[in-house]
């Protein structure tokens, strides 16, 4: 089972996981700055732009990551995807690419307020539309054959994402970044009980609406995605990993409430952590379902082994220079 | 606008696009750092304020740049399979490799640029000054990566092919394809050339205003510290590099020469007009036995013209053979200047008195200035010259840009879209820059 392209698959939603564990929390941070308001408004943007400032570009590599090792190691895959993914894909990217550059420019703007409240819209314009396009995406794919034709013959706006099932997994997904988001929030708010309370409200919040769209999603899979649904609910693993998700959910839950706040941002990374995989483990051994397996779309065994040769390699510099980036922004209290 | 034709020329316009785009973010991203790092150490060393006002103001120029280079290289990487997907079917596993890596070598740099623009307070100076160093060295080695996958679609090697499917994948065979080092080389000094000339061409500005500013006149030398003898080696990286395509891409040489006929002792042609209906470049002033001499350092070597490919292998001429003139008309301007700010620091050397000397090298400062764009100008018609020199083949010889194109139709959307995004972010960029970098600086005279 594990051979080359088990391992490759692991990596890449490894990866997908840390992009959604960091750079999640960035979109979700935006959620949280569409939301500031009060008198304490501009200081929670500031905490949320402090925050993300250091790290949000070492965080959305993750996603250039997963996308090269796609490339590299299932190469017919990463073309399918592209293809049948076409149009919610440029949507996707036009966002990254608007809250990104608008993220710079609302701190290039200095102390020009009008610009800035444009940079600032433009940036949770593309934060809320960013996981709500991956969510989608995400269930297209799992959803797989439940609409015949799926290869475009042009690029419609319409297709398997835009289902009830899919749109219920966008929000998901948006709702899981706003939760991590807030968590995260109250953790960086050491020594500023104000605000560490208004983002210990929005957590909760956040936290239950998550629940919510969990099970609305589950729901709606039955017909959305039958082999998700089938995933989720009878193999040998599926009830355990529903239990530990569930698990983690309610501890993080309750770790807000009674205002643990680091064992709660614990809690909530695995919680997304394994909502991540359950969605991974659930489509696999597809990367397109129901069309390419990971051994149908790998690429020749010399690249493969090489290619995790090169990740093993790449973790060495990689993982240090993170931990040294986060605990020279992340480790103080404020 | 409909139809296959319609649609591959919007693939080749949205990927042309991205990429010239891009690739001015990048060379920024390249050469920015080394010389934000070299003011940096130049404060640590002598403790003068100015040299410190010059690091945090190009780190802050670093800070929008390097973002949006950043948002559209994730484009890029997304946008070889929205548009190409055929050829990442085929080619992912040969040169994903150094895509790979250029992962790593970009996380790296993100990682310590966050370090360096947040942490000037939070680390020790030491560990700032060397996270500096970091990104100047990971942003090269993203080039280095980068430049590595282009080179192997110049020249394909390391599979073999069967059944129209590659076989017998040697990825570290593909990932160093013959004439990769030309090519590596010659990305990395322009864009140092680049950058380092468009900044000095500012500070150079300013100083044609206030000749005493020490601001000026530090940032002026720093940036000459790198586009002189960017400018002085990047003539020589070109004659390896059409040595290079002279062998490899006959084809290509051809084109950029405006060479139609095969002959032995062929002329160099200046400027000129190709025109493919009557197999002639007009207009061109042709210096005798010149493209035999550069191309094989041989007076009377056969040059290989456009008439001996098949006319659906040639590329457009005119766009190649133009871009080409303006790559090294602009390549040679920049390194006169460079040479004649040379002769004036070897003339003063005796004497002690620095350059710029306040009032005495006016013309040599307008010279700067005046040339500061001609880098990215350079840069951008170096790219169009290799990369419409390989048309009509995405994969040289191999797979054609027109079988790669994504079978998805209605391409104009995604193409004015991009092109509306492009557009507005590069004025945005143009806006914030100005602001930065034309500050007068009067409040840093020291």
């Amino acid at each position: 089972m594990w051979g080359e392209p088990a391992l490759l698959g692991a990596v890449i939603l490894g990866a997908l996981i840390l992009y959604v564990l960091f750079g999640g929390a960035d979109f979700g941070g935006g959620v949280w700055h569409l939301c500031a308001v009060g008198r304490r408004a501009s200081r929670q943007r500031a905490l949320i732009a402090d925050a993300i400032g250091p790290i949000w570009e070492a965080n959305h590599v993750w996603l250039i990551l997963v996308v090269v090792v796609l490339f590299t190691g299932f190469p017919p895959a990463y073309a399918e995807i592209s293809t049948r993914f076409h149009a919610p894909l440029l949507a996707l990217l036009l966002a990254i690419v608007a809250r990104g550059s608008a993220f710079a420019f609302r701190s290039a703007s200095g102390e020009r307020t009008r610009e800035r409240r444009g940079w600032g819209g433009v940036f949770i314009g593309g934060s809320v539309a960013s996981p709500l396009l991956l969510g989608m995406i995400a269930a297209a794919l799992v959803a797989g054959d439940v609409d015949a034709g799926l290869t475009p013959a042009r690029l419609g706006w319409s297709g398997p994402w835009l289902t009830p099932f899919a749109l219920a997994a966008g929000l998901f997904a948006l709702a899981l970044c706003a939760f991590l988001a807030a968590v995260y929030l109250t953790v960086e708010a050491e020594g500023a009980p104000d605000l560490q309370e208004d983002f210990r409200r929005r957590a909760l919040a956040s936290g239950i609406v998550c629940g919510v769209l969990a099970l609305a999603t589950f729901l709606l899979s039955e017909a959305g995605a039958p082999r998700v649904y089938q995933g989720l609910s009878i193999r040998r693993w599926s009830w355990p990993l529903h239990g530990a998700t569930a698990l983690a959910a309610v501890s993080a839950l309750l770790a807000v409430a009674g205002r643990r706040f680091r064992l709660a941002r614990l809690a909530a990374a695995a919680q997304v952590a394994l909502v991540v995989l359950g969605w991974g483990a659930s489509q696999y051994p597809f990367v397109v379902v129901p069309d390419l397996t990971l051994a149908a779309a790998s690429a020749p065994r010399a690249t493969q082994t090489l290619l995790l040769a090169t990740l093993g390699a790449g973790a060495l510099v990689l993982f240090p220079s993170l931990r040294l980036l986060f605990r020279v922004f992340k480790s103080r209290p404020r | 606008m409909e139809g296959p034709a319609a649609d591959l020329m919007f693939a080749r316009g949205q990927m042309a696009l991205s990429l010239a785009f891009h690739i001015v973010f990048a060379a920024v991203g390249v050469a920015l750092p080394a010389l934000m790092v070299v003011a940096e150490l130049l404060y640590r060393r002598t403790n003068d304020e100015i040299y410190l006002q010059l690091a945090q103001r190009w780190s802050k120029g670093t800070a929008i740049l390097f973002a949006v280079g950043a948002v559209s290289g994730t484009m890029l990487s997304f946008e070889l399979g929205l548009l190409w997907p055929r050829f990442m079917a085929f080619a992912g596993a040969i040169i994903g490799m150094p895509f790979s890596l250029e992962g790593f070598a970009f996380f790296t740099e993100a990682i310590f640029l966050g370090i360096y623009l947040y942490g000037w307070e939070r680390v020790s100076p030491r560990l700032h000054l060397l996270s500096g160093v970091a990104v100047t060295v990971s942003g090269a080695f993203s080039a280095l990566f980068v430049v590595l996958a282009n080179a192997w679609m110049n020249v394909p090697s390391g599979f073999k092919v069967r059944g129209g499917l590659p076989v017998d994948v040697k990825p570290l065979a593909a990932m160093f394809s013959p004439g990769w080092a030309v090519e590596v080389v010659h990305v990395l000094l322009s864009s140092y050339l680049a950058t380092a000339a468009a900044m000095a061409a500012v500070h150079a500005a300013f100083l044609l205003r206030d000749p005493h500013s020490r601001f000026h006149r530090g940032a002026l030398r720093i940036a000459m510290l790198f586009a002189v003898p960017a400018a002085l080696l990047q003539p020589l990286s070109g004659d390896f590099s059409a040595r290079a395509v002279a062998i490899r891409q006959p084809a290509k040489l051809a084109a950029l020469e405006g060479q139609f006929h095969t002959e032995r002792g062929a002329p160099l042609r200046l400027g000129g007009w190709p025109d493919p209906s009557t197999h002639t470049t007009r207009y061109a002033l042709e210096i005798p036995h010149g493209l035999s001499f550069l191309a094989f350092h041989d007076l009377h070597a056969e040059v290989r013209g456009l008439d001996s490919f098949p006319v659906d292998d040639w590329p457009e001429t005119r766009v190649v053979h133009v871009a080409f003139q303006v790559m090294v008309g602009a390549g040679s301007a920049l390194a006169l200047v460079a040479l004649w700010w040379v002769g004036v620091w070897w003339r003063r050397r005796s004497s002690g008195r620095s350059m710029p000397y306040p009032n005495e090298d006016r013309t040599l400062l307008w010279a700067v200035a005046l040339s500061g764009p001609l880098g990215f100008l350079a840069l951008e018609a170096g790219w169009t010259v290799t990369e419409v020199g390989r048309q009509p083949w995405i994969v040289y010889g191999l797979i054609r840009t027109g079988a790669a194109v994504t079978p998805v139709a209605g391409l104009g959307v995604p193409f004015a879209l991009v092109g509306v995004v492009y557009l507005g972010l590069g004025i945005v960029v143009a806006v914030l820059l100005g602001r930065l970098f034309l500050k007068t600086g009067a409040a840093h005279v020291g």
